[in-house]
């Protein structure tokens, strides 16, 4: 049983409660076979910081209609008077076939939630929640992701005080308020121009951005480049839902083309940004990709970028169960997992679907072997995250791939000067040099001349 | 030369206006530069009015390719850049044509002859040779070869033809300086340390400059050299300064006074850019800037940089300022210090680039999504932009307030003498951080710190601030945000009485920062006919044209507002001691529309929107025409 101090980070309420066809707006196409949609009840407030309405805004009216998974690129099922697109790749599962079960708690979190088990005695998991009653839908991913970091800050953080969160705007951007740090809500997809000024500053602070697909990607997409080339140090923890959460349910820049939303609803027709791809080709130095269902996973990665130094780009696959459920289930669920995922990590072998298959690089072509009839792990790719090539080959060709698993963890890491260290750097510099400035010899300077 | 020439006969004036004019290519701006330095070292009073295309080198010889430096000097007081030209110094056909105009009945026209072929006339849009068909009738007419001249006197440096060329300007401004009698050395001294790297160029302009000056002597189209006498300025350190470099020093002073380090994050822009390459040197001062990807980005750092307990700072000019409206709001909403500076140039969209105008106004003052109160200060001339930019600091960090500094074009080009500033005199910034012990806690004991939680949105009694708690504060951890927030706990609120009182507030502690203000100077006559209203960089126009109204036997005031927002107390007693109000703006009438709204009254609105200054004549002439209704 979880302690009672667990419950921020907990979804209040019920479990979802189908709604009731009536809930559907008539405007909304329905493929077959689409379950009821579901409303998150409203989650009262309780004593503390005063109470916040719950996400979205207004509270989710009509959530989207699921649509079987398929790879960003997949044309999967449609009816037959939308718009014709291109041929697609294979979806990941053949139209109609049976999704992978919606395990009955669509979210983990961490049952002792205290971080005692991390054997930490300076600050423990609670000192990182705040009062704030949290306010995502139940069975939002996004509680497991504050569970994690909640739990993996006592072992990171060296003070509290010290640490800051700044968000954007979207479900996802809240997590500043449960975070019992510094945090700054800002606007929506700025989350990167607040940091970078920050950090240039107070380059002794430990800086998290929490964002969105929609504020990362899309209005904010200039600044997540400009962030990573730049090297900010910081994480940069990406929530990504293939949806637009908070204005309830229009697709994303990571959507896939063909997504019924309501901002789409003979389909999308948006070619999708592949995050990682976007992060290496901005030059990022730390470049990963975690799971919201994958606790432990997530933890590995939150560690290894908070280590890094420079912007750490940590991708997550969230689950919102609302307007986008089991859009990540592929990959997160049991019977999918094996199959669609593989954990890669640096100097070990590439392989997975529990050690029967592996990866190799052929020519530049990644390609999976089955491991069987004397091929072992030692004759698959051994993962390199400091080469870029490699990387770019991983990021790009399994995400179109629909017969090739996903690459989760660190992608890619390189060692390069922060900018907020070279900066201060001069700045250091150019004083020692010419010595602190003299406001009243600066005020002289130049032509001057003199009268009476 | 045989006989030394006569010395040429010098006459006294009182205050003259030039105008260099040539292609953009000529170098223009540095001629009228050094020229505004030397009058600086002969202790003139002077204004300047740059005044050059968007283009960096426009197609040579075109109309719309001519950049200009016009300079008024005089010994006693001088308002504005001038409105007729005494002298105009023209390098080509196209510089003759745009700005003959205004050369007054009887001035004088300096023309380089070498540029008036065929191809030059046809490019300026001219039939017929303007130096022959009897155009410049009626003018003091100096016919010089300068282009000929240059290349004689550098004929043995061993320059490439176009090399010699360039420094044909360097003879303009010696022959310039000659007949105006003001010292050469200032310009021998800048030119030495110019080309201090290349010691041919360096010599190459140290002679063009000193032939220009000694051609004056030998050539006998001067009748006469003219003479200015020094100004009566306050005594005390003088430098010459343009606008965007008194902003640059304001905010370093700013620092210092408040002992924060200065975070200045931007995206270049015309005319505001300047402002960068100033601070950008000043890194041991305290300054960091910082080059954003764009103007959001800018001002986005900047609010970083605040919430970090520096002085986040952003400039820019219309166009960038329309980009940050909205973490303009954030920074109101959060309620953290922030100078935001717009450097106005000619708009709508992309606008007039190169060319002064005052429209952002009503966009500092409104222009955002909600209520959204803003502080907005404009400084009256060049020299005045370092305490503008001093006192937005120093409001911005008192009040916990984003404050906007509406300059333009015309101010931040511009240069007049400027009296250095007693660094010591200057008043201290008080900025004092929440700490443990000073902050207002809440009764909700934090386990982890044993103490309450602190409440952001506590305020000063008096100022209405909030407390300033900088991350890596122990026991201070808190959320700020773009949501409503509750007024006692500072946590995300939307209750309706609590916005509407929030709404007050933030209104409240705008009004209060007027409450520190002195009340409005009127200059020229306290009651009478005409009150003469307006802001920014129009001051020196509109004191000129009531002192010639006045002249006449009107009973004219003049207020010059420096605070838009809020207004300074006593304007609407002021206005009331008067028939009429005129209110001139280089826009299409903005803050007349405030005056009508607040106070109202029929204020009577004079607009300028040609990229320009006003002239005074202007001005005087609509305080006639005000009259003349009645
Ligand atoms: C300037 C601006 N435009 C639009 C919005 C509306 N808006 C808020 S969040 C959002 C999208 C959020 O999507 P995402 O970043 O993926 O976050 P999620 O809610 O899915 O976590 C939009 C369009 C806004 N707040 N501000
Ligand atoms: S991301 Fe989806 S499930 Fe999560 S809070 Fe937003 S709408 Fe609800
Ligand atoms: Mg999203």
């Amino acid at each position: 049983m979880p302690p009672p101090d667990d419950s921020a980070a907990r979804p209040g309420g019920t479990p979802p409660q189908p709604r009731g066809a009536e809930g559907a707006r008539p405007d909304t196409p329905q493929p077959a076979g689409t379950r009821k949609p579901v409303e998150a009840p409203a989650v009262p407030p309780v004593d503390g910081e005063p109470g916040e309405p719950a996400i979205p805004e207004t509270g989710p009216d009509t959530p989207a209609p699921r649509t079987p998974t398929m790879p960003p690129a997949g044309g999967g099922p449609r009816k037959a008077d939308g718009p014709k697109l291109p041929p697609s790749k294979k979806p990941a599962r053949p139209p109609g076939a049976p999704r992978p079960a919606v395990p009955p708690q669509a979210r983990t979190i961490d049952p002792e939630g205290d971080g005692a088990a991390l054997g930490l005695p300076v600050l423990s998991r609670k000192d990182f929640v705040s009062g704030a009653d949290v306010r995502w839908c139940p069975g939002c991913g996004d509680y497991a992701v504050l569970a994690a970091v909640q739990r993996a800050l006592p072992e990171l953080a060296e003070t509290r005080e010290n640490v800051v969160f700044i968000s954007g705007i979207g479900c996802s951007s809240r997590f500043p308020y449960y975070m019992n740090t510094y945090g700054f809500h800002s606007i929506h997809g700025r989350a990167p121009a607040i940091a970078t000024g920050l950090k240039a500053t107070r380059p002794e602070l430990d800086v998290w951005v929490v964002t969105g697909d929609g504020d990362a990607l899309s209005i904010g997409a200039g600044h997540t480049a400009h962030m990573l080339r730049r090297n900010v140090d910081l994480q940069v923890l990406l929530f990504n839902n293939q949806i637009y959460g908070l204005t309830k349910g229009q697709y994303s820049p990571t959507s896939e083309v063909g997504k019924v939303t309501k901002s789409s609803p003979y389909g999308s027709l948006d070619h999708p940004f592949n995050p990682a791809a976007l992060a290496l080709g901005a030059d990022g130095t730390f470049v990963a990709r975690t799971l919201d269902r994958d606790p432990k996973h997530m933890q590995a990665v939150l560690k290894a970028g908070h280590a890094h130094r420079g912007t750490s780009l940590i991708e997550i696959y969230q689950n919102c169960n609302i307007f986008n459920d089991g859009a990540f289930f592929d990959f997160t669920e049991r019977d999918s997992k094996p199959l669609r995922a593989i954990m890669v990590e640096h100097g070990k072998p590439a392989v997975y679907a529990n050690g029967t298959k592996g990866l190799v690089v052929d020519g530049l072509k990644v390609r999976s072997i089955d491991l069987d009839g004397g091929r072992t792990a030692a004759d698959c790719l051994t993962y390199d995250s400091s080469d870029k090539s490699l990387a770019f080959l991983m990021a790009d060709q399994l995400f179109w791939d629909a017969d090739l698993p996903r690459p989760f963890g660190v992608l890619y890491q390189e060692d390069r000067p922060t900018y907020d260290a070279l900066l201060n750097e001069q700045v250091a510099e150019v004083t020692r040099q010419r010595g602190r400035g003299e406001l009243a010899a600066l005020l002289a300077s130049g032509e001057t001349w003199t009268i009476g | 030369m045989t006989d030394a020439p006569a010395p040429t006969p010098t006459k006294a004036l009182d205050d003259v206006v030039v105008l260099f004019a040539g292609d953009s290519g000529d170098g223009m701006q540095l001629t009228g530069g050094q020229f505004t330095l030397a009058t600086a070292h002969a202790r003139n009073d002077l204004a300047t009015l740059p005044d050059f295309p968007a283009e960096i080198r426009a197609p040579a010889g075109t109309l719309y390719g001519v950049s200009g430096f016009q300079l008024h000097f005089g010994s006693g007081s001088v308002l504005t850049p001038g409105d007729e030209i005494d002298l105009l110094v023209a390098m080509n056909p196209a510089a003759l044509k745009v700005h003959l105009p205004r050369v007054r009945a009887g001035g004088a026209v300096l023309v380089n002859t070498n540029s008036f072929g065929d191809r030059d006339l046809s490019l300026a849009g001219y039939d017929a040779n303007p130096l022959e068909d009897g155009t410049l009738d009626g003018y003091e007419r100096h016919d010089v070869e300068l282009t000929r001249l240059t290349h004689e006197a550098l004929a043995e440096t061993g320059l490439s033809k176009q090399e010699m060329d360039r420094a044909k300007n360097m003879f303009a401004l010696g022959l310039s300086l000659w007949l105006y009698t003001r010292p050469v050395e200032p310009a021998r001294h800048w030119i030495r340390s110019k080309f201090e790297a290349t010691p041919d160029l360096r010599d190459a302009n140290l002679r063009a400059l000193d032939k220009g000056y000694h051609y004056g002597d030998i050539s006998e189209s001067f009748v006469a050299r003219y003479e200015v006498a020094p100004a009566d300025l306050p005594p005390g350190t003088y430098r010459a300064i343009r606008g965007n470099e008194a902003l640059a020093l304001g905010l370093v002073a700013a620092g210092a006074k408040s002992g924060l380090d200065v975070f200045y994050g931007t995206y270049p822009i015309t005319p505001a850019s300047d402002l960068l390459h100033a601070l950008a040197k000043y890194k041991a001062f305290g300054v960091k800037t910082f080059q954003a990807e764009d103007e959001i980005a800018a001002i986005g750092s900047a609010i970083g940089a605040s919430f970090g307990g520096t002085l986040g700072v952003t400039a820019t000019s219309g166009p960038g300022m329309a980009l940050k409206g909205e973490f303009l709001g954030l920074a109101t909403m959060v309620e953290l210090p922030l100078v935001v500076i717009d450097v106005q140039r000619a708009g709508p969209s992309t606008g007039m680039p190169t060319k002064t105008e005052q429209s952002d106004l009503l966009m500092a003052i409104y222009g955002r999504n909600g209520d959204t109160p803003t502080p907005v200060i404009a400084p009256r001339t060049p020299g005045e932009c370092f305490l503008a930019a001093f006192h937005a600091a120093r409001i911005a960090l008192t009040y916990m307030t984003p404050v906007i500094v509406l300059s333009d074009g015309y101010l931040g080009n511009g240069s007049e003498p400027w009296l250095v500033p007693d660094a010591d005199a200057l008043p201290d910034i008080s900025v004092s951080f929440a700490e443990t012990a000073s902050a207002a806690l809440s009764d909700a004991v934090d386990p982890a710190s044993g103490k309450g939680a602190f409440l952001p949105y506590v305020r000063d009694q008096e100022t209405l601030a909030r407390g300033w708690a900088r991350p890596g504060t122990a026991g201070l951890e808190h959320r700020v945000g773009g949501l409503e927030k509750d007024a006692r706990t500072g946590g995300v609120s939307y209750d309706p009485e609590n916005h509407q009182r929030m709404t007050e507030t933030r209104a409240e502690k705008v009004a209060r920062i007027a409450d520190a203000f002195p009340p409005v100077e009127v200059e020229g006559d306290e009651d009478g006919d005409v009150l003469v209203v307006g802001w920014g960089s129009t001051y020196g126009a509109i004191k000129k044209a009531v002192q010639g109204a006045r002249a006449e036997g009107h009973r004219v005031g003049h207020i010059q507002l420096r605070w838009l927002n809020p207004l300074s107390p006593g304007l609407e007693e002021a206005i009331g001691r008067f028939r009429h109000v005129l209110v001139p703006e280089l826009n299409n009438g903005q803050l007349v529309r405030i005056l009508r709204e607040r106070f109202l009254v029929p204020a009577r609105s004079l607009s300028k929107v040609q990229g320009l200054p006003f002239q005074a004549r202007e001005i005087e002439a609509a305080i006639y025409g005000v009259m003349s209704e009645g």
